[in-house]
């Protein structure tokens, strides 16, 4: 038995000792937490960085004669007639009026690359939709060329060896010509947010694959969660306390552990190749999505059940309400929040998985924007991949805007989740 | 709250209801083309596809890089919409995957050469050019060597820097980056490069004869003790790695050195630069020729696909001066081309034995 005062010795010994402790363990966790800030802060630096000038684009601007006889030489004013017409050309003359010099075909040709390919067709729906334009003069804002994006935007360097270089000393020349007469301007890069892929990196667009990503979280949503709420309640509320319930808990959990591409291997075999359904569309990237995030979506299910106190399914006994009434009426709206937050866990895995994709096809080049689960699409993370591993370097900020994108609409996603976890929230 | 819950439910079952529907639906009709196959064709099939849909009145075609091999696994699993078209492949059709097709079916199919694609060796342009040999890139390359001293046996491989290889390469260490056996590029640079410079070694030559299993391990087998680093199948990555680090060389396609002149250059092979005219004239020995496969029974049942061979086969899409070699693809001699148009209009089934 210790007396009083040999306490309060051993105490004042000891306490200088704890009392670092106490220091050093909160010094580890603040020391974490930096480090995990550290690195959330490259990575949004370098991302943004890299990204955010891609939401520019460099346009041209050019005085373009919409020639009747070009575009419409029986003038019969027929869509069909004027889709099929040359645009490209009426561009290229309006270039030459600007640059007169460029006379042999190797000059042309090099004058003519600096709009973008795709101008023409951009050139050509204007005008298809506005047949009025024809016979006249109209300046038009045309996007340039990859080549000449990057000298603008300063990713590529001017000097240096000639043959070396993408661009010629003399396209670097009408390049400074066109920006001394104000006709290269910098603007808002809405094709970016409007079109499908491209192999042009200046007409590529994210807006097909951000459709496509949304097709296949719908169908996964819609799925996964009535179908992983309703086996949480089952086996947590009805189930009897058997060998096979075990059976089933432990597969469930299981599963949620399996890798993703083992998912893609059986929506091949099963969703494509038994059932029929079309390779590359959402539909079957949410059905095999939706059997990657259903256990999850059951285990958060679940714990979130368990944690309803005992009190309120007794209260509710108590009064003479049914098993039935008392979930439906009393514990499942308290375990709702907390199923929100699983189905938000299981679907934002289910925005950046890219695996079980390969096997469904939907590593591909799409260019029109699909419209309806079935249609072929490709996911926002395959767009990252695939324009990473392109070659040409525009695509380099465009990979990192395409990330962007991507962040984006985890953000939308989840702040859509809380908005509606917090309207569901009720306190005891 | 269980209102709610019977709304959801009543979606998710109109979802069910509505795949479960669709079968019948997909296989009835499909109106655009699918494409699959190798990630060496993808950059250029891609932009035929792309100008095919935007001056036509078809849907721009779905191409799936799946690699030369898994393409052609898909191509000749059977006729029917449900199955791919066309098939891209970095290397010629295998006599087992002709077979693979016929038992299913699938039995004409109509061969296209598009061109040629060059494989390099390049480093960062502030290091000094490398001028190589096969023979030199396989001595620094493969997990067995034959033995410095002469002798006509097999030693592992001993050279950690170029200039122990030969005096007149620089004196660094050999570190070369390069893509994963899965890469088409990676089976193109192991059969043009290493086997062309293993074979030079005359009694290594001679196994060939004997033992061609015997032969290609010791020609093809790369080594494994951190000289030669496997940088995934990404180029650009090889590339920003170049630049990063002078001293290493990385493989890949002409393509992304088309891409990226001013900041890696391409190595010389057996005196050749890979120049764009050199790799077009056959004189440089790491190239390979490209093709693409179509299903003949498709052709008409897919609406586009016989004006999608046409713009493919173009001279403004394969000739001199079309768009495919803007891209970095090598166009193939005229009279090649010549030949080539005619087997596609008069959509001739290939036969192995040809060529």
């Amino acid at each position: 038995m210790l007396t009083g005062e040999q306490t309060r010795v051993r105490v004042a010994a000891s306490l200088a000792r704890r009392y670092r402790q106490e220091f050093l363990f909160r010094l580890f966790g603040i020391v974490s937490i930096v480090i995990g800030v550290g690195f959330l802060l490259f990575l949004f630096t370098t991302i943004i960085g890299n990204g955010y000038s891609a939401f520019w684009q460099t346009t041209i601007k050019l005085d373009v004669m919409i020639e009747e006889s070009v575009v419409d030489p029986d003038g019969s004013r027929d869509p069909e007639t004027l889709a099929a017409a040359n645009y490209a050309r009426l561009i290229q003359d309006a270039l030459l009026e600007v640059y007169p010099e460029a006379a042999g075909r190797r000059d042309r040709r090099a004058l003519k690359s600096l709009v973008s390919t795709g101008a023409a067709y951009i050139l050509r729906d204007r005008v298809v939709d506005d047949p009025a334009l024809i016979g006249t003069r109209h300046s038009f804002w045309l996007l340039a060329d990859d080549e000449v994006d990057m000298l603008i935007k300063g990713h590529v360097e001017a000097g240096g060896d000639e043959a070396l270089r993408r661009l010629s000393d003399r396209q670097v020349g009408w390049i400074e010509g066109l920006q001394a007469a104000g006709r290269i301007k910098k603007r808002f890069n809405t094709q970016f947010f409007t079109a499908g892929d491209s192999r042009e990196p200046e007409m590529a667009g994210i807006w097909g694959a951000t459709k496509g990503s949304f097709f296949m979280l719908l169908v996964t949503l819609l799925l996964s969660f009535p179908l992983g709420v309703a086996a949480a309640v089952y086996l947590e509320e009805f189930a009897p306390n058997n060998r096979w319930v075990d059976v089933i808990e432990v597969n469930i959990n299981n599963l949620a552990a399996v890798p993703s591409i083992v998912f893609g291997l059986l929506g091949l075999a099963v969703f494509i190749n038994f059932v029929g359904l079309p390779r590359s569309a959402p539909i079957v990237g949410g059905l095999v999505l939706t059997l990657m995030t259903l256990p999850v979506v059951i285990i958060a299910g679940r714990a979130a059940l368990k944690s309803v106190p005992p009190s309120v399914r007794e209260a509710a006994l108590g009064v003479g309400a049914s098993q039935m009434q008392v979930i439906f009426h009393h514990v499942l709206p308290l375990a709702m929040p907390g199923m929100l937050t699983g189905a938000i866990i299981g679907m934002a895995r289910a925005l950046g998985e890219s695996a079980p994709l390969l096997m469904i096809g939907m590593i591909a080049f799409i260019v029109e924007v699909p419209n309806s689960p079935t249609d072929p699409a490709t996911a926002l993370p395959v767009q990252v991949y695939l324009w990473a591993d392109s070659p040409e370097r525009a695509f380099v900020e465009r990979t990192s805007a395409a990330i962007i994108v991507l962040l984006a609409f985890l953000l939308v996603m989840n702040a859509t989740a809380v908005w509606l976890r917090n309207r569901f929230e009720r306190r005891w | 709250m269980s209102i709610n819950m019977k709304a959801a439910a009543c979606v998710a079952a109109v979802v069910i209801g509505g795949a479960a529907g669709l079968p019948a639906q997909a296989q009835s009709a499909r109106d655009y083309i699918s494409i699959v196959g190798s990630s060496t064709v993808y950059p250029f099939a891609t932009v035929v596809a792309e100008n095919f849909g935007r001056s036509t009145r078809f849907k721009t075609p779905k191409i799936e890089s799946t690699g030369s091999g898994g393409g052609l696994k898909l191509f000749c699993s059977g006729v029917g919409v449900g199955n791919p078209d066309i098939t891209n492949s970095s290397r010629r059709i295998k006599q087992s995957e002709v077979d693979l097709c016929a038992a299913n079916g699938v039995a004409d199919i109509v061969e296209v050469k598009i061109g040629y694609d060059g494989i390099v060796l390049a480093n960062s342009v502030s290091s000094a050019v490398y001028r190589l040999t096969r023979a030199q890139i396989f001595l620094a390359l493969a997990r067995e060597v034959p033995d410095p001293d002469g002798s006509e046996r097999l030693v592992p491989n001993p050279y950690q820097k170029w200039s122990d290889i030969d005096p007149t390469l620089p004196a660094d260490v050999i570190e070369v980056l390069g893509p994963p056996p899965t890469s088409g590029t990676r089976d193109a640079f192991v059969e043009l490069a290493m086997e062309g410079g293993c074979k030079t070694f005359g009694w290594i030559g001679a196994i060939k004869g004997q033992d061609k299993n015997r032969f290609k391990s010791i020609c093809h087998t790369i080594r494994e003790d951190g000289r030669f680093i496997e940088a995934g199948e990404n180029d650009n990555l090889i590339v920003q790695k170049l630049r990063a680090n002078p001293q290493a060389l990385g493989i890949f396609g002409f393509s992304f050195l088309d891409q990226n002149e001013d900041t890696v250059q391409g190595s010389f092979v057996d005196g050749q630069a890979p120049t764009f005219d050199a790799i077009a004239a056959g004189a440089y020995p790491v190239s390979r020729p490209l093709y693409f496969y179509v299903k003949k029974a498709h052709v008409e049942a897919i609406p586009g696909v016989r004006e999608y061979l046409a713009e493919f086969t173009s001279d403004k899409a394969m000739g001199e001066d079309g768009y495919l070699a803007d891209k970095g693809l090598i166009p193939l001699p005229n009279d090649e081309r010549l030949a080539v148009i005619r087997a596609v209009t008069g959509l001739e089934p290939m036969t192995l034995t040809r060529n």
